[in-house]
């Protein structure tokens, strides 16, 4: 794995999108350090999903740039290195965790072994021979996780992966993914729960299709003027709508 | 197309179609539970056994439409169809990978339904018993093809189950089961032309009458396994990558 150290994993110039005849993401412009856990956050409908789908391409664009690990996310090479989780579980609920993550490790190219250590790293080991129906909604959403891990991809992108999830849980999947940047993989999540901004290296604030800004979470607090990140989501939001 | 993930598709499907015993059950016990039906509905063998052959093309083709269009909407509803997409799965690899897991099924059900037939319900033919399951099974293929196509065209499951009647009906009467092709309609027999039915029918009727059907059956099991290669393509078309 070559780094190409100062090349963003990510880079967006002028990106439209539309879904069902409407545009939805109205001329996009960001980069994206590689090795960083970033946030992207907005108010539910904002476009967050629409974004993470163009990311890992399987979103027509309209028009505008758009690159991913140096790429075309059309490129059948970033599909090597990427790992992504769609905001609802999908995995076979059929099937255990094991089949599952060995399946998509075998779609990697990646071995049995390597998909139980993704088990592990989400804590899964005891419950992988289990059906993910027959899991908790945050043991299943593990599971998900899990299966972007195997191989460890050099862009993990998730979509709201805490949601409906406990503290605890939470917590966890935090300390792995935190662990992952450490490993230098990039992280994009996604997440409507505003706290969990502090958490990230930088946030993506998004609004109704745009991006209003993107900052470190002590610039957010500190450009809001408070020290409640959920306060000063929502002073930036109202700013960005008087514009 | 990549051989690993191929395989991989493949060997996961199977462990789904493995874990869900009604499914298998469906495949494998309806279709003869149906036929021993239909042979006391007759109760006269003479009467019976040229019904149980058209039998034979029609109930394993219904079966695994049913049963793949509703699986493979699951797997486009579920949200693991983009997943899969964005990894470095080939859609050829999806479509073949249910091609082959369910044909491994449609000769589970063939053996069994075969042998129901002419050991367990007298049902003889002229030709040999290997043919008939051979026509049998392509044809159950045919059912799989059409029905991971049909699945493009539905959102729910709901849908893909409307499209039973309106896919399997008109093949249904126009095979040659309820009424001969040669006395319908000039057009009704084109359009039976068309329909991949009429062929299962006509390769197990050339077994049931010739002492050696050889060309017949070959010649209608290359139409079927046309048949199932287009709607395989189709389908595979119908599951574009980026979607707007
Ligand atoms: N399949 C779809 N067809 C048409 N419009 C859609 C579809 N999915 C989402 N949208 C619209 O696109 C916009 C952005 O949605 P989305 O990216 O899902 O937002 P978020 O993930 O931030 O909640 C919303 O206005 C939503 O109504
Ligand atoms: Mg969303």
């Amino acid at each position: 794995m070559s780094e190409r150290t100062g090349e963003p994993a990510i880079r967006a110039k002028g990106v439209r999108v539309s879904r069902g005849g409407r545009e939805v993401l109205h001329g996009l412009d960001l980069e994206v350090a590689a090795g960083s856990v970033i946030g992207l956050m907005g108010p539910s409908g904002c476009g967050k999903t629409t974004l993470m789908r163009s990311i890992v391409g399987v979103q027509r664009i309209d028009s505008g740039e758009l690159t991913v690990l140096g790429r075309s996310p059309s490129d059948p090479a970033v599909r090597h290195e990427i790992g992504y989780v769609t905001q609802a579980v999908s995995v076979y609920g059929d099937l255990s965790v094991r089949a599952n993550a060995a399946y998509f490790a075998a779609l990697q190219g990646s071995s049995r072994a390597d998909a139980d250590e993704a088990i592990a790293t989400v804590g899964l080991a005891d419950l992988a021979d289990r059906p993910v129906d027959r899991l908790s909604g945050g043991q299943a959403s593990r599971a998900s996780l899990a299966c972007a891990l195997v191989g460890l991809p050099r862009l993990l992108v998730l979509d709201e992966p805490t949601v409906g999830l406990d503290p605890v849980t939470r917590e966890d999947i935090w300390t792995h993914l935190r662990s992952l940047a450490e490993q230098g993989v990039t992280l994009l999540v996604s997440s409507h729960v505003m706290d969990e901004a502090a958490r990230c290296d930088s946030v993506l604030l998004m609004r109704e299709g745009d991006l209003l800004a993107h900052l470190t979470p002590a610039e957010l607090l500190e450009r809001a003027g408070t020290t409640n990140a959920e306060d000063a989501f929502l002073t930036l939001i109202r700013e960005g709508g008087e514009r | 197309m990549s051989p690993r993930i191929y395989l991989a598709t493949t060997g996961r499907i199977l462990a789904q179609l493995r874990a869900d015993h009604r499914t298998v059950a469906l495949i494998v016990a309806v279709p003869a539970l149906l036929l021993t039906l239909l042979y006391f509905v007759f109760n006269d063998e003479q009467r019976f056994s040229p019904i149980a052959l058209i039998m034979l093309g029609i109930l394993p083709m219904l079966v695994m439409f049913l049963v793949t269009s509703v699986a493979m909407l699951r797997e486009r509803t579920s949200g693991t169809l983009e997943r899969l997409l964005t990894t470095p799965l080939h859609r050829a690899d999806l479509v073949v990978g249910y091609a082959t897991a369910f044909a491994v099924a449609a000769l589970v059900q063939g053996l069994v339904l075969v042998s129901v037939a002419h050991w367990g319900l007298g049902v003889e033919t002229a030709g040999p018993l290997p043919w008939v399951l051979l026509v049998a099974v392509v044809g159950s293929v045919v059912g799989v093809a059409t029905g991971l196509l049909a699945s493009a065209f539905a959102r729910t499951e709901f849908q893909a189950v409307q499209f039973m009647p309106l896919f399997i009906g008109p093949q249904i009467f126009l095979c040659g089961l309820l009424a001969p092709r040669e006395s319908m309609p000039e057009l009704l027999q084109r359009v039976s032309d068309v329909l991949p039915m009429t062929y299962a029918v006509k390769g197990l009727q050339a077994v049931g009458s010739q002492g050696d059907p050889t060309g017949d059956v070959l010649r209608n099991v290359a139409i079927l396994a046309l048949f199932a290669v287009g709607a395989l393509a189709l389908a595979a078309l119908s599951m574009p990558r980026q979607t707007r």
